[in-house]
């Protein structure tokens, strides 16, 4: 058993023979957190009177969530067999929304940790991971964590762990994050197992940036892992992709807190400050070379994060226009996938059309406005982006149903994903029945142990955005996961279907839906629709249309009494109130043509009622 | 009157009234309200501020109330003579509560007899006493109407038993039309009042309570749809699933029924829940109420209103009694309207009456009014006819949906 470093290795003096760079991939709640938190503990850098739990993920909602959205780096001390190493753990985001940012941390390492939760066994987003990790060539370290809850399986899981990574299962190590259990034998390994980094150090300078996160005092702090060559405090850089350049303010490790050094070498994993305010100008995956000796190729990987999922979000109070715009604003400034650009709807007025990686970056993005901007806010139904093309030939992208051309159409292009299920075998024909329901078309499907399997389906992302996930858990009593990346187009019988009120068309109800399930989407919206929007002083007729073509009708029957009966010398004051508080709540209604609609109809007739566990992916 | 009282602002312990108050109060008929706070039972759907006999002692006490109520008459009197209000004699007097017949025949003489002391009756006044059907005698109407009451208005609510019981009212049917049939001989003017739409009431039901009181041949019928108000038996009945939800169709269509069988008899509606034999028979009381004349408000949470300042009194009884027996004055709160306020409650009062509400006079109020006026007729709410003299009256359907006709001619 190794003892803490008593001398621990100083940044840019170190040799990358006693570097060792690596990541833990793990699913949500399978300990990640804890178990780094238990290595910053027995490593020294962080002393057990300072622990905060879950040290590493710093935004209140990623700890509320327990989940990791942004990832960052920490350098560890740690001695074996009388040699002082340095040991970079980069944290990974844990969610399929960032596959491209966990490609990049992955390519930022020589090694991983692969860890399971030893009662639950290995899940979707994990194994897709762990592919990534084989992928990139990463040495992978297979860890069974929580190995003192009762309801643990190691043998069961190490064999499966094994077989998936091709080792035995005695390799498989076991630890507790929770009690330090074999935390300090998995240090060992990491020491024992990881290649050492390899580059060059005198060729010119070239660092692959990992990660970029915005800092209200400091301005975007960028996380590097060098390549070749090396980095100096003062000197000017380059981004290779953009060719903008920067002054090196700052450049340093974290040890958790960030500590400047002379600079960064081969191997080394560190963070650079240059004063820029935007993260799109310290892009994840970009190149950092030195602006006088610069580097003549990129790193490879490279790719520009492109949004998937389109929503609309609009502020209840259409006064808050302004301060929604600000606060987008300053989000952006830490989320080089956040797109947006302003957008009007009839029904909800003002607001932006926002582009999100998935689902997760959508539901993160939507609390963090309504939690630190104090924004209540509309999100319209996610869309995904369709190719529309007209018959004169002309392409039309179209993320917003409103937008969707009403001319001719030659072809309709919707994107398509790749997904990976993961399941106990019990449930495989629910899994099928769902993803068949869902246009999907089976890959393939393989066991993972003797009762647990992986399924692979192609669909269309648009089945996927809604509701899938929380389908795909009820139907699987939990225990499913999904993964899913891009994986092309394809072209489908489109249509959009239309919801008028009294004639009037709403934009924000629009749909674009597979003709064969926009008869099911008019009903169910017409029906919703009637439970939630209150009776009007006339008949309002609610329909769902395809062009001029009627599918789907409701009605809401006119309100026949709204007279109090009684109103005497002691009854003014209150009945005056009474009218005074009703003219406030007709502000909150929006018109559509003459029927008043409620905020809150367009919130429940916007949202799935499982919408809040959605996120939890 | 309504069980919670008011927020306003606090009223001065000497009831002096802001100048505010003087003007125009000459052109104004003068009314004094009486609140009996006393019942023999506490009815299920009931929220005023009534209380039952052995709740209640000292000056509250069922015994002493006339004496109290005096006191509060002798220092309205002296409140307005200081505050510079003319003299005016009572143009109407109203008794309601609670059940003001629950306390002797001479009490109430009494306080009306120290009401005319103070400030007199006018020519033709009103004088009004709510009573229960099982609370008179044909001795105790006469000498209310020796008295000087000229009018009474039976609680009869309904005709048929199970819905009696549904109100815990104690009466039996066959008591109102000899109440009515004394109230006649003693001289006085008849009003009954029916509640409809009580869970468990069938519009058969309501058919027959409606012919049975039309039967009686009464001056006026008020007739109220019930409202399950917070905080009452019955709307905890509700909650617990005991007695069925209010429907407000079955309403709708009661209320039909009861234009069409009360109209059908010779009576004409002049307000929203009112029906008269002829205008003059209409309460005028209560019309004052809703063309914004003055009134005072006598005893525990009774409102007062003097030309545009509002006021209601503490809610207890023996809080009541304290205050005027310190020489304070009893009222909790009160509020001055603005003239923008006044205009609104205006519209909000007047639409309700069959004399209507003079469109050209929401030009003080912004363009939304006038603007609306078009919309209302389309949707068959207001009497086109009408509308073009220049007059905003409501239609039956207009009548359902009063509040709502409101709502869209006050501006934003």
């Amino acid at each position: 058993m190794s003892p803490m470093a008593r001398t621990a290795p100083v940044p840019a003096a170190t040799d990358p023979a006693i570097i060792r760079n690596f990541c833990i991939i793990a699913h949500i709640d399978h300990g990640k957190s804890t178990l780094a938190d238990r290595m910053l503990q027995y490593t020294g850098v962080v002393q057990s009177r300072d622990m905060k739990a879950q040290y590493l993920d710093r935004m209140d909602i990623e700890r509320e969530r327990g989940i990791t959205i942004k990832s960052q780096a920490v350098r560890m001390p740690w001695e074996l067999d009388g040699t002082s190493y340095a040991l970079n753990m980069i944290d990974t985001p844990g969610h399929v929304d960032f596959t491209y940012e966990v490609s990049r941390s992955l390519a930022a390492c020589e090694g991983a940790v692969l860890l399971v939760d030893a009662a639950q066994g290995i899940e979707a987003q994990t194994l897709a991971n762990l592919y990534l990790a084989m992928e990139n060539n990463l040495t992978i370290i297979p860890v069974l964590n929580k190995i003192d809850l009762p309801a643990a399986q190691p043998e069961k899981y190490a064999a499966e762990l094994a077989s998936l990574i091709g080792g035995d299962p005695e390799d498989v190590l076991r630890v507790s994050g929770k009690t330090g259990m074999g935390v300090e034998a998995l240090l060992d390994k990491i020491v024992r197992d990881l290649p050492a980094p390899v580059g060059d150090p005198n060729a010119p300078a070239r660092a692959m940036i990992f990660d970029s996160v915005y800092d209200t005092y400091r301005g975007v702090v960028t996380y590097v892992r060098v390549v070749d060559g090396m980095l100096h405090p003062r000197e000017r850089i380059q981004m290779m992709s953009t060719r903008a350049t920067h002054e090196l303010l700052e450049i340093g490790v974290s040890s958790p807190e960030p500590t400047p050094s002379k600079g960064l070498g081969v191997g080394e994993v560190g963070y650079l400050i240059t004063g820029v305010k935007d993260v799109r100008l310290s892009k994840v995956g970009d190149t950092v070379t030195n602006l006088a000796k610069p580097a003549t190729a990129s790193l490879p990987g490279y790719a520009d994060a492109k949004p998937m999922v389109f929503s609309g979000l609009y502020p209840l109070d259409g006064t808050d226009y302004p301060v929604l715009r600000d606060a987008l604003e300053k989000l952006m400034l830490n989320d080089a996938a956040l797109v947006y650009e302003p957008e009007t709807s009839a029904a909800l007025g003002f607001g932006f059309r926002v582009g999100f990686l998935g689902l997760l970056h959508l539901e993160i993005t939507r609390e963090r406005l309504e939690r630190e901007y104090k924004l209540d806010l509309i999100s319209t139904a996610p869309n995904v982006e369709y190719e529309v093309t007209l018959e004169d030939k002309k392409v039309v992208h179209v993320t917003n149903p409103s937008e969707y051309p009403t001319g001719k159409i030659a072809e309709v292009r919707e994107p398509m994903v790749s997904a990976t299920i993961l399941a106990p075998n019990e449930f495989v024909g629910a899994i099928m029945e769902l993803c068949q329901s869902r246009r999907g078309v089976m890959g393939g499907m393989d066991y993972l142990s003797e009762d647990r399997v992986e399924i692979r389906y192609r669909l269309p992302l648009a089945e996927i955005v809604f509701d899938f996930f929380d389908i795909l858990k009820s139907k699987t009593r939990g225990y499913g996961s999904l993964d899913w990346k891009a994986d092309g187009e394809q072209v489908a019988d489109l249509v959009k279907v239309d919801i008028m009120l009294q004639g009037e068309q709403v934009d924000a109800f629009s749909a674009i839906t597979h003709r064969d399930k926009a008869y099911a989407y008019g009903v169910m919206m017409t029906g919703k629709l009637r439970e939630l929007i209150p009776r009007q002083q006339f008949e309002v007729p609610i329909q769902a249309a395809i062009g001029s073509r009627i599918i789907a009708r409701e009605s809401i029957r006119a309100i026949r009494k709204d007279v109090l009966a009684k109103c005497y010398g002691g009854d003014i004051t209150r009945k005056r109130k009474l009218l005074e508080k009703q003219k406030e709540g007709k502000k909150r209604m929006k018109m559509v043509g003459r029927v008043e609609v409620p905020q809150e109809a367009f919130i429940a007739a916007l949202t799935t009622d499982e919408s809040k566990d959605k996120a939890k992916k | 009157m309504p069980s919670a009282l008011p927020l306003g602002d606090p009223a001065p312990s000497d009831g002096l009234l802001p100048g505010q108050a003087l003007e125009g109060a000459a052109a104004r008929a003068f009314g004094l309200y009486v609140h009996i706070p006393f019942c023999a039972v506490r009815c299920g759907y009931c929220d005023f501020n009534t209380y039952t006999a052995t709740e209640l002692g000292g000056g509250a006490s069922q015994d002493a109330y006339a004496g109290t109520a005096v006191a509060e008459v002798d220092f309205a009197a002296t409140v307005l003579k200081n505050s510079g209000l003319p003299a005016r004699p009572l143009s109407t007097v109203f008794f309601g509560g609670g059940t003001p017949t629950l306390l002797p025949a001479g009490d109430l003489a009494r306080i009306l007899t120290a009401a005319i002391a103070a400030w007199g009756l006018a020519p033709g006044a009103e004088v009004t006493t709510e009573a229960n059907p099982d609370s008179v005698t044909p001795e105790s109407l006469q000498l209310l109407a020796d008295a000087g009451f000229t009018r009474v208005s039976f609680g009869m609510q309904s005709a048929v038993p199970h819905v009696l019981k549904v109100l815990d009212r104690t009466h039996t049917p066959s008591r109102v039309p000899q109440a009515v049939r004394w109230a006649r001989e003693a001289g006085l003017a008849v009003s009954l009042d029916l509640i409809y739409g009580t869970p468990g009431e069938s519009l058969a039901d309501w058919r027959y309570s409606l012919e049975t009181a039309l039967s009686y041949a009464p001056d006026h019928i008020s007739a109220y749809a019930l409202i399950v108000e917070d905080g009452t038996k019955l709307a905890a009945q509700i909650r617990r699933g005991e007695v069925p939800e209010i429907d407000d169709d079955d309403h709708a269509a009661k209320y039909e029924l009861a234009d069409e069988l009360i109209s059908d008899a010779g009576l004409s509606w002049y307000e929203v829940s009112n029906w008269s034999r002829t205008p003059e028979q209409a309460c005028r009381h209560n019309l004052a109420y809703w063309r914004g004349d003055d009134w005072w408000g006598i005893g525990p949470g009774a409102h007062s209103h003097v030309g545009g300042v509002r006021w209601w009194n503490v809610k207890h009884p023996t809080a009541y009694a304290n205050r005027l027996g310190s020489g304070l004055s009893p009222a909790a709160g009160r509020e001055t309207l603005d003239s923008q306020t006044r205009s609104v409650e205006r519209v909000m009062l007047e639409a309700r009456l069959n004399s209507g509400l003079e469109i050209t006079s929401l030009g003080g109020l912004g363009d939304t009014g006038r603007h609306a006026v078009a919309g209302l007729i389309a949707d068959g709410l207001i009497d086109p006819a009408a509308a073009f003299r220049g007059s905003l009256v409501l239609t039956l359907k207009g009548r359902l949906l009063a509040d709502a006709v409101v709502r869209r001619i006050l501006p934003d």
